[in-house]
């Protein structure tokens, strides 16, 4: 992760919160940069009635890509949430095909009422682009979208895209301009890991994938945690524990066949998420697991319940367990 | 076909305000209650565009190059259809449905359900931000399409309705005009003891917007204000709001002086009474 240190006299050196878009991506990483805008920009090559809009957050959801390949295609709503959704559905019920980007927070908690009566109800093809999903950033609560699928799990019509890395966005975006009804895509922006390439996969809307077959433990996993499950996964190959890795990046409609599956056999089953352990993906898996009668127990990897701390991003992931680290020692833990 | 003058047109668009209360009276008589004091109090604005300024094919309500109205306030659903029976867009029978089980014409105007209703309201505050999303896609796409958009002044207290005033002012939305049905009622009571929204002439000025203050239950001053707005929009490209002060109840003595609520009850036997002074002051009106 980018961070930066100060180190004072006599105690370990604290890390700082930086900047409210710090990137989650390790030091050494392979990363691609801005791959949502300039997903958007080729998709809007091939499809003329994609436009884009944001509120005052151009720069910070990588939507200033498109608006400088397409000015004339590209409308600025300002500060104005309401009015930013508001008019992505009359966009949308022009024939026009809308992106529309802010951060997660205000999407889910400030304009829920507008996409929920003006996109979601008559099915419109607005595409909600929320950036810092999760705990993406040291902001604090008025940054960190903990419960935004808690929140739009419940909405109707709505698909929900919780993408690991920059091959997941780059092959998603043109798959949710294309797809009828809204969408929302937990953005993940800046420089983005690329992960997934070094696996036999491709994104498909709707479905979960199998990246890795194990014998011991079975995570199922979304977002940026799909990231910390392989690696997770490779350390427990350490202490001779074998895991297998299945990407859910589809939270709505959710691929419960493949991931029942998965679950159904003796293997520790384990959700990974990067979202509140209320009403995301371990709750999704876990309600898929009850309805199919499976006497199953599933170990939730996810943010406790809780308004979490400001403070760097590292310190964060470690506190609230979403570490490498802290993952291998709960997988361990449980097979005592 | 010869040129309308003035007053052929104001004879031809007042029979239609008369012939859309009648629909709201049938409708409110079939529930028995409803919202007939708004549709009352709204009809001749509705009227006005129906009749007037909407360019629509009856027959095609989805037709491309129409103009939209978009209905913020869905509870005024019952003077919005009748304002589609007298368009054509739906048979005035269907009428008789209105917020019936399974009828196209639930209680709150809603998009999935009718034809010729654009958006699903009721939602307050949602109109006016949807209606710069439409004003701005017809545009980017070269139609010439108008766009309108009814709103009440209890909508007024929404701060999405000034969001979406500020949206369409900074994008020049020239292709838009708000009707904002000042009745002075909200739900809880008169809008002043509610929450205190004038002035409101100012207020939309000040968002710079074309503003027009105008009685809402003149005909003349309505299609007047209409063409205000038509000509300056083509000139300065501003967005246009045509502030109408009405009268619950209008055209109906009966209900014009019965005490003002949200919800207007009206007894079985009135309903009657209603509709004769109603066609007692139309005919009053165009025998003047």
């Amino acid at each position: 992760m980018s961070t930066t240190t100060t180190a004072v006299k006599g105690t370990a050196p604290k890390l700082k919160t930086s900047a409210m878009i710090a990137s989650f991506a390790d030091a050494d990483q392979k990363t691609a940069s801005a791959p949502f805008g300039h997903a958007l920009v080729k998709a809007a090559q091939e499809n003329d009635k994609i436009v884009g809009l944001t509120a005052d957050l151009g720069k910070y959801t990588d939507m200033h890509i498109f608006a400088q390949a397409y000015p004339e295609r590209f409308f600025q709503m300002g500060m104005a949430e309401q009015l930013l959704f508001g008019a992505a559905a009359g966009l949308a019920e022009t024939g026009l095909i809308p992106f529309a980007s802010t951060y997660s927070v205000f999407a889910a908690r400030r304009a829920y009422d507008f996409l929920c009566l003006d996109s979601a109800e008559p099915n419109l093809n607005v595409n909600i682009v929320g950036g810092l999903p999760g705990l993406t950033t040291g902001y604090g609560p008025s940054h960190q979208a903990t419960e935004d699928m808690a929140i739009f799990r419940g909405m109707p019509n709505l698909t929900i895209v919780d993408p690991c890395d920059s091959i997941d966005i780059e092959q998603a975006v043109p798959q949710l301009a294309a797809s009828d009804g809204p969408t929302y895509l937990r953005l993940l922006r800046g420089n983005v890991p690329t992960v997934l390439d070094e696996y036999d996969y491709t994104f498909e809307l709707g479905k979960a994938k199998v990246l890795r077959g194990g014998n011991d433990v079975v995570f199922i996993s979304s977002g940026l945690m799909t990231m910390r499950a392989l690696q997770a996964a490779k350390a427990l190959a350490a202490h001779n524990v074998d895991v297998a890795v299945v990407h859910a990046p589809t939270i709505k409609p959710f691929d419960a066949a493949t991931v029942l599956a998965e679950i159904n056999t003796d293997r520790l089953a384990v959700t990974l998420e990067n979202h509140s352990v209320i009403g995301g993906l371990f709750e999704t898996v876990a309600s898929a697991v009850v309805t199919a009668g499976l006497g199953k127990r599933v170990v939730p990897v996810a943010l406790p319940d809780e308004f979490l701390d400001a403070g760097a991003l590292p310190t964060l992931h470690d506190r609230y367990g979403l570490t490498v680290q802290k993952i291998v020692a709960k997988v361990l833990a449980e097979l005592k | 076909m010869n040129q309308e003058t003035a007053s052929e047109r104001l004879e031809r668009v007042s029979a239609a305000a008369y012939r859309i209360r009648h629909h709201a009276l049938n409708m409110g008589e079939v529930q028995g209650q409803g919202y007939v004091g708004q549709a009352l109090g709204a009809a001749d604005m509705l009227t006005a565009v129906y009749a007037d300024q909407l360019r629509y094919r009856a027959e095609d309500p989805e037709w491309e190059a129409r103009d939209r109205f978009l209905l913020s306030t869905g509870h005024y659903a019952i003077g919005h259809y009748a304002a589609l029976a007298e368009a054509g867009i739906i048979p005035v029978e269907e009428l008789d449905t209105y917020g019936s089980d399974d009828s196209r014409l639930p209680m709150s105007g809603m998009s999935t359900y009718t034809p010729g209703m654009e958006i699903s309201g009721g939602s307050l505050g949602h109109g006016l931000s949807i209606a710069v999303g439409i004003a701005l896609g017809l545009r980017h796409q070269g139609s010439a399409a108008r766009i309108y958009n009814f709103l009440s002044d209890g909508e007024l207290d929404e701060g999405s309705t000034w969001e979406a005033a500020m949206g369409a002012h900074h994008h020049q939305l020239g292709n838009l005009t708000a009707m904002v049905d000042i009745n002075a009622l909200q739900a809880d009571g008169k809008t002043d003891t509610v929450l205190r929204t004038e002035p409101v002439t100012e207020k939309w000025e000040a968002f710079g917007w074309y503003t027009q203050r105008v009685d809402g239950n003149n005909m003349a001053d309505l299609l007047q204000a209409f063409d205000n707005a038509a000509a300056q929009a083509a000139v300065t490209g501003r967005p246009s709001v045509i502030l109408c002060d009405t009268k619950v109840g209008r055209g109906v003595p009966l209900l014009e002086e019965r005490e003002k609520a949200h919800f207007m009850r009206i007894e079985e036997h009135e309903w009657q009474t209603c509709r004769e002074q109603l066609t007692a002051g139309f005919e009053g009106t165009a025998g003047r």
